[in-house]
């Protein structure tokens, strides 16, 4: 579904992804885990439009996807859920995921899709007609997380969702994340929180400096010296 | 979707989802309602005529819903775009000329221009946006307020070339005093008023009800945010640059019958338009209209209590006044 080959990226001359490999397939949870600078936003960055890679290819669904809008690229189905969340503050928990409907604001039948994320997490209804900024962290990334499953994804990356949240809220974000990908959506996600999101992950990356240094299951990276000596400080 | 699992938060801190009426700022509109009584008991005193003050107060309500509709449109630009919009007054210059030209050289009624004149400005504003100052966006603050200013210079000053810096005006067919209130104010006055805050109430329900208006909303509280969802932010900055650039062009064809006409017109209005605007809070469309009120009151009652003294004077004490208290805005959110 997402290839990417040999992407390179940075920002103002200074390079911070070499040469990239990765692979998303129908129905997976990946991770991407890596120390805080290893490049993990920015890989994200990238493939979500907002950073110009300098080299490398990315296609998704086949389609080429460098050079291409953000805007389009949500419409396309690779939707991000930002570290920091970006939710519209001052407008209410419902405005925020109607905002989610943006690129199919003619179809006919949409507001199924608010049920759909309401059944996923309830809190979201009771709280829909209260303004964003009022959330709690654990509920603004769940509205957040609901927000970008309203443009019906077909690919949804997620950018450290457990930051700020109570052990017991990572856990309800990542069961959900589970039940998403059972719904059919599959999911990129970047963790510093390596734990966690090997063992949720089918699959998983280990980047380093901007470069890829392991890669395999999530239950081998979870088993792996290297792995538990640098991430799970074991 | 067979097993959804049950999400139950347990960070509880806000109970209850509030109303609407309970989220506005009742304190701060007591006190500026106190303050405008107190103006008012003032000049009161100091003029010693109530019909005078009633005159007043009548004439700086009206002339305030102008006011209101001028500088929705400036704090819309800004809250969106991020733009200060120094070009917003020479934009109201213009529909103040076609107006004219539409009026006085080809015979129409001057409520009729508004359905020639609001599509103009809008395509103007869109126009401008699209090909001057998308390059700036996300610039520095000082390249979008030398190219704002730059572009009102061009203005004034083309306006100067093309229609000369005779005085003209435009008259309303009909037009009278109105008794209201036990004051007397001119017809034209009055309908000014009223397509003021008719139009402000199409503003206001266009962002609040419409899908289109909540993306407007949605990129002015974070741009980042609406790429994320989809929104081709783009096409919402222009859109939304050509929706101020039209109330600047309706509050024009509205005042027309009101003012003298000349190319430096615009730039009172944009003064006015820039002290309503902080006074309601910088981007903050409802408090535009409040704080047009506002300034109207303020020029108009200063004018009893400052005898003399343009009327001006007045509007910039209290300007300085509520900087100095509340920097934000009286109708601004608190500092977060």
């Amino acid at each position: 579904m997402l290839e990417v080959k040999g992407l390179s990226a940075g920002y103002h001359h200074l390079q911070i992804l070499h040469e990239l490999d990765l692979e998303v397939h129908e129905g997976e949870i990946v991770a991407l885990v890596g120390a805080n600078g290893a490049g993990k936003t920015t890989t994200l960055k990238t493939l979500s439009g907002l950073v110009r890679p300098t080299a490398g290819s990315i296609t998704f669904g086949g389609d080429q996807a460098v050079g291409v809008r953000p805007s389009e690229l949500v419409a396309r189905g690779l939707v991000q859920v930002p570290e920091g969340r970006a939710l519209f503050g001052p407008l209410t928990v419902e405005e925020n995921l109607r905002m989610g409907l943006w690129t199919r604001r003619k179809e006919a039948r949409a507001s199924a899709d608010l049920e759909e994320v309401f059944e996923l997490f309830p809190i979201l209804l009771e709280r829909r007609k209260q303004l964003a900024e009022t959330l709690s962290g654990g509920q603004q990334q769940m509205l957040a997380i609901g927000r970008a499953l309203m443009t019906r994804p077909k690919l949804l990356m997620l950018d450290e969702p457990s930051t700020g949240l109570s052990p017991k809220l990572t856990w309800t974000v990542l069961d959900a994340v589970k039940t998403i990908r059972d719904r059919g959506v599959a999911v990129l996600l970047v963790e510093q929180n390596a734990a966690q999101a090997l063992n949720l992950a089918d699959r998983a990356y280990v980047l380093e400096s901007g470069s890829i240094v392991l890669s395999g299951t999530g239950k081998e990276l979870a088993t792996d010296e290297r792995v538990r000596k640098a991430y799970l400080g074991l | 979707m067979t097993s959804q699992p049950m999400v139950a938060d347990q960070e509880t801190r806000t109970p209850t989802p509030s109303a609407w009426w309970a989220r506005l700022p009742w304190l701060r509109i007591g006190i500026v309602l106190a303050a405008v009584v107190a103006a008012i008991v003032l000049a009161y005193l100091r003029s010693g005529s109530t019909v005078v003050v009633t005159q007043a107060v009548v004439t700086g309500i009206l002339i305030g819903g102008v006011y209101g509709l001028v500088a929705m449109g400036l704090t819309l630009i800004f809250g969106v775009l991020d733009i200060v919009n120094f070009a917003h007054g020479s934009f109201l210059a213009i529909a103040l000329f076609l107006s004219y030209y539409l009026v006085a050289g080809m015979g129409m009624h001057p409520y009729l221009a508004l359905l020639i004149v609001l599509p103009a400005m809008f395509l103007l504003g869109a126009l401008v946006q699209r090909f001057v100052l998308a390059g700036a966006m996300g610039k520095p603050l000082e390249n979008q307020l030398l190219i704002t200013l730059g572009i009102s210079l061009v203005i004034e000053n083309s306006l100067l070339l093309f229609f000369g810096a005779n005085p003209r005006s435009v008259s309303l067919p009909g037009d009278q005093g109105v008794a209201i209130l036990g004051a007397v104010a001119e017809l034209s006055r009055i309908l000014a008023f009223v397509g003021a805050l008719v139009l402000a109430g199409l503003l206001f329900l266009l962002l609040r009800r419409t899908s289109l208006g909540t993306a407007i909303r949605a990129v002015a509280a974070n741009d980042a945010g609406a790429q994320m969802v989809g929104i081709d932010t783009r096409w919402i900055y222009m859109l939304t640059f050509a929706i101020g650039t039209a109330c600047a062009g309706a509050a024009g064809v509205l005042v027309a019958p009101l003012v003298t006409i000349e190319p430096v017109t615009g730039a009172l209005f944009n003064i006015i338009a820039f002290v309503v605007v902080v006074l309601g809070g910088m981007g903050n469309v409802v408090g535009a209209l409040l704080g047009g009120l506002v300034v109207g009151l303020a020029e108009q009652l200063g004018a009893l209590l400052l005898p003399g003294q343009s009327p001006l004077l007045v509007v910039f004490i209290v300007f300085v006044l509520v900087l100095l208290l509340r920097p934000q805005g009286l109708f601004g959110r608190s500092g977060s």
